[in-house]
């Protein structure tokens, strides 16, 4: 068997292994977002000075942050349940939803470390100025500090996005079938030892052309911030 | 007194907490083995990577040619791709062409087992994310210090050695904590390759004992103390290699 | 005047020139600096003051030009590092004391590692330094705990601990609050009088004037002129230095 067969070989399974992928791509985008909006929430409420908001947004942050992340999928695929039913409807939820859901809670409390970082890193000066120009702490935050911080969180946010791209294989341990999922079958209908390597290092260069540019742009974005 | 713990954990079985690892002799060891194991990833993976970083960051630092082109490669494809398809990768594709020995009853037996690839891929993973952390460690020790060592008489490695490389140490430390905070969070992906740590024992036991919020509850208590743990080492550490009037801001 | 011109000078630059990038900070320097002579380089700020002294230790090669230290000729590529340093010390602006080091063990440390000498003799000389700095009850404490005065005391002791032959000070007291300024002065002018060479680049006008026995005033990346004190002060002939003294005395 040549290279070109090999190559000819992969090239082959590639849709297969990339429609996968798709779900990959789906599922992080869906976490991302639903982490986005609980994280801002999340580190919001860290913020907060009534301590009813803010000790429990702090614990719910340092639980979800410090727990792995595969622990956090168990939870999901084994505790919640396969249906919900919302007034009449019944809605299913299949095991990658679940698995989205799964991810959303280490998404949301890595950014509500990010939104309490950027925060936390405008000088007091600021509030203090605008408290000298009569704005209440709640108008403070929203219109003279979250706008500034605004553009440091985007690039930690990137990065986040792109360590989330690359967790969600783990849900092909609940039994998601997204790319390393397919490609572990297409292995197996290959039934060849010699295809292993090639079909396991495509898998890998799916996720690096995905995930390489947005953390180099990450970093860029980073580089003109600070710049400024 | 154990017995007396066993009773009363059979007592709270009954009342609907059923925590067979207090009472049942087998759960219990497979648990603790499942712990060891764990505990054992860490060390060993933490050992190695931070080696890894230490001489990937030193290598940056220092040349410039093929060698920092290798690292940087290293670390970028380590870090932009699935710690999971990683440790397939290495378990099964590469675990397909290494050599097979035989065992005592002429059993094959591959040379790198599960535990061991485990290791190896977690390692190589974190110890790219350490290689950064030292890096720019490196990047925040002022370029006086070393020019004073030259002045001295000092060669730049040696200049390295003895003067960057305490400095630099002293700025990686927060990242180094978030390094292996998350490197003890991933050990738990050596469950998919089998390896018998503390998520894999843990649900053999939710399967066999069907107590699966309980254990699952005790499970993340303990990757909880394990994390804090970690920061709690790296911060004492940072403490006692604090410098007076050497701040993280100052010069 | 005649019998320390007919002495080989300890150190000298010939056309010596270097650029940073499209910039070119020094455009021909020529200097000659006899054993035991103190010579002070004043300048407006981006004269390349300096990039001179750097140049003179190494620590930024040189474009063109030649630079001789004794016998060793510093442009040469395969210059031996150590030997130059162990003969040219150097105090910064900035102290650049190893934090992670006691007082002591930056004033010694060089020459154990360096130099390899035994580290009874060096901490024995080292402690004699501090000493004669008027640090004695310093040795044991960390950069960070002294004050920005004592910490370039600490600096000079370092430098005097390699025995070298010349010492190069770039602008010492500039990072100093101006009643520390008093006290490394002192220890500079104390060093210049044990008969060191010294090499100084400096904005305090009346330190120089005092202590300097030749004055270079630089402009521009040229060496605009030079004279003893006395002379330079009261009699300088180029527009610029004329301008220059205007502006700081």
């Amino acid at each position: 068997m040549g290279d070109a067969n090999v190559l000819a070989r992969v090239l082959d399974w590639m849709p297969f292994v990339l429609t996968g992928f798709g779900l990959n791509v789906l599922m992080s985008l869906l976490a991302i977002a639903i982490g986005t909006a609980v994280g801002t929430f999340l580190g919001l409420g860290q913020l907060s000075q009534p301590l009813i908001i803010a000790v429990p947004s702090r614990l719910a942050t340092q639980l979800f942050r410090n727990a792995p992340w595969l622990v956090l999928l168990f939870y999901c695929i084994f505790l919640m349940p396969y249906q919900v039913g919302i007034g009449g409807s019944v809605i299913v939820l299949p095991s990658w939803l679940r698995a989205t859901i799964g991810f959303s809670f280490p998404v949301a409390a890595n950014f509500s470390e990010i939104v309490r970082g950027a925060v936390n890193s405008v000088p007091r000066g600021q509030w203090e100025a605008a408290e000298a120009l009569g704005y209440g702490r709640q108008s403070t935050l929203f219109r003279i500090i979250l706008p500034q911080c605004v553009t440091r969180m985007i690039p930690p946010w990137m990065n986040l996005y792109a360590l989330l791209l690359t967790a969600t294989p783990l849900s092909v341990i609940v039994g998601v079938e997204e790319a390393l999922g397919r490609t572990q079958a297409a292995v197996q209908a290959l039934s060849d030892s010699r295809m292993l390597i090639p079909m396991y290092l495509a898998l890998l260069a799916m996720f690096f052309i995905y995930a390489w540019p947005i953390n180099r742009l990450s970093l860029m974005l980073e580089r003109r911030f600070r710049t400024k | 007194m154990i017995a007396d713990i066993q009773t009363f954990f059979r007592h709270l079985a009954d009342s609907g907490i059923n925590l067979t690892i207090f009472y049942d002799a087998f759960d219990f060891e497979r648990f603790i083995t499942g712990l060891g194991n764990t505990l054992l990833l860490i060390l060993l993976c933490s050992f190695f990577s931070i080696v890894i970083g230490a001489i990937g960051a030193a290598v940056l630092t220092l040349s410039k040619g093929l060698g920092a082109a290798v690292v940087r490669g290293y670390v970028a494809l380590f870090r932009n791709t699935p710690l999971l398809v990683q440790m397939y990768f290495f378990y099964f594709a590469i675990g397909s062409i290494m050599p097979v020995t035989k065992n005592d009853i002429g059993l094959p037996v591959p040379l790198l087992g599960s535990f061991s690839w485990a290791v190896i891929s977690l390692s190589l993973y974190s110890g790219a994310f350490n290689v950064e952390t030292f890096r720019s460690g490196v990047g925040a020790v002022h370029q006086s210090y070393e020019e004073a060592a030259l002045a001295l008489g000092y060669s730049r490695m040696q200049a390295f050695v003895s003067v960057t490389v305490p400095l630099a140490l002293r700025f990686s430390f927060a990242s180094l904590a978030n390094n292996l905070v998350d490197l003890t969070k991933a050990t738990t992906v050596a469950y998919a390759v089998g390896v018998a740590e503390l998520l894999y024992v843990s649900n053999q036991i939710w399967s066999d004992s069907l107590n699966t919020i309980e254990m699952m509850n005790v499970m993340l208590l303990i990757y909880l103390v394990l994390t804090g743990a970690v920061v709690f080492i790296i911060n004492r550490i940072e403490t006692a290699m604090r410098l007076p009037g050497f701040g993280l801001g100052g010069v | 005047m005649n019998a320390s011109s007919s002495s080989q000078p300890l150190i000298s630059l010939r056309g010596v020139r270097k650029s940073f990038g499209p910039f070119e900070v020094l455009r021909g320097i020529d200097m000659d600096i006899r054993k035991g002579e103190v010579v002070a380089i004043i300048g407006p700020s981006g004269s390349g003051k300096s990039t001179i002294l750097r140049t003179i230790n190494g620590l930024t090669p040189i474009n063109d030009g030649v630079i001789m230290v004794g016998e060793i000729k510093v442009n040469d590529p395969k210059v031996d590092k150590v030997k130059l340093r162990h003969r040219v010390g150097m105090v910064f602006q900035q102290y650049n004391l190893f934090p992670h080091k006691t007082v002591l063990e930056n004033v010694a440390m060089a020459p154990i590692q360096v130099l390899k000498e035994p580290r009874s003799l060096v901490e024995e000389r080292a402690r004699k330094l501090l000493g004669e700095m008027r640090l004695p009850d310093k040795a044991d404490s960390y950069p960070g705990e002294l004050s920005g005065g004592q910490q370039q005391r600490v600096a000079i002791a370092r430098a005097l601990c390699m025995e070298p032959e010349v010492i190069l000070f770039d602008e010492v007291t500039a990072a100093l609050d101006p009643e520390m300024v008093k006290e490394v002065l002192a220890a500079v002018r104390k060093v210049a009088e044990d008969g060191m060479t010294c090499i100084l680049v400096t904005h305090e006008m009346g330190f120089a004037r005092e202590a300097a026995d030749h004055i270079y005033f630089t402009d521009k990346g040229l060496i605009v002129e030079h004279a003893p004190p006395a002379e330079f002060f009261t009699r300088a002939s180029d527009p610029r230095t004329k301008e220059f003294l205007s502006k700081v005395l």
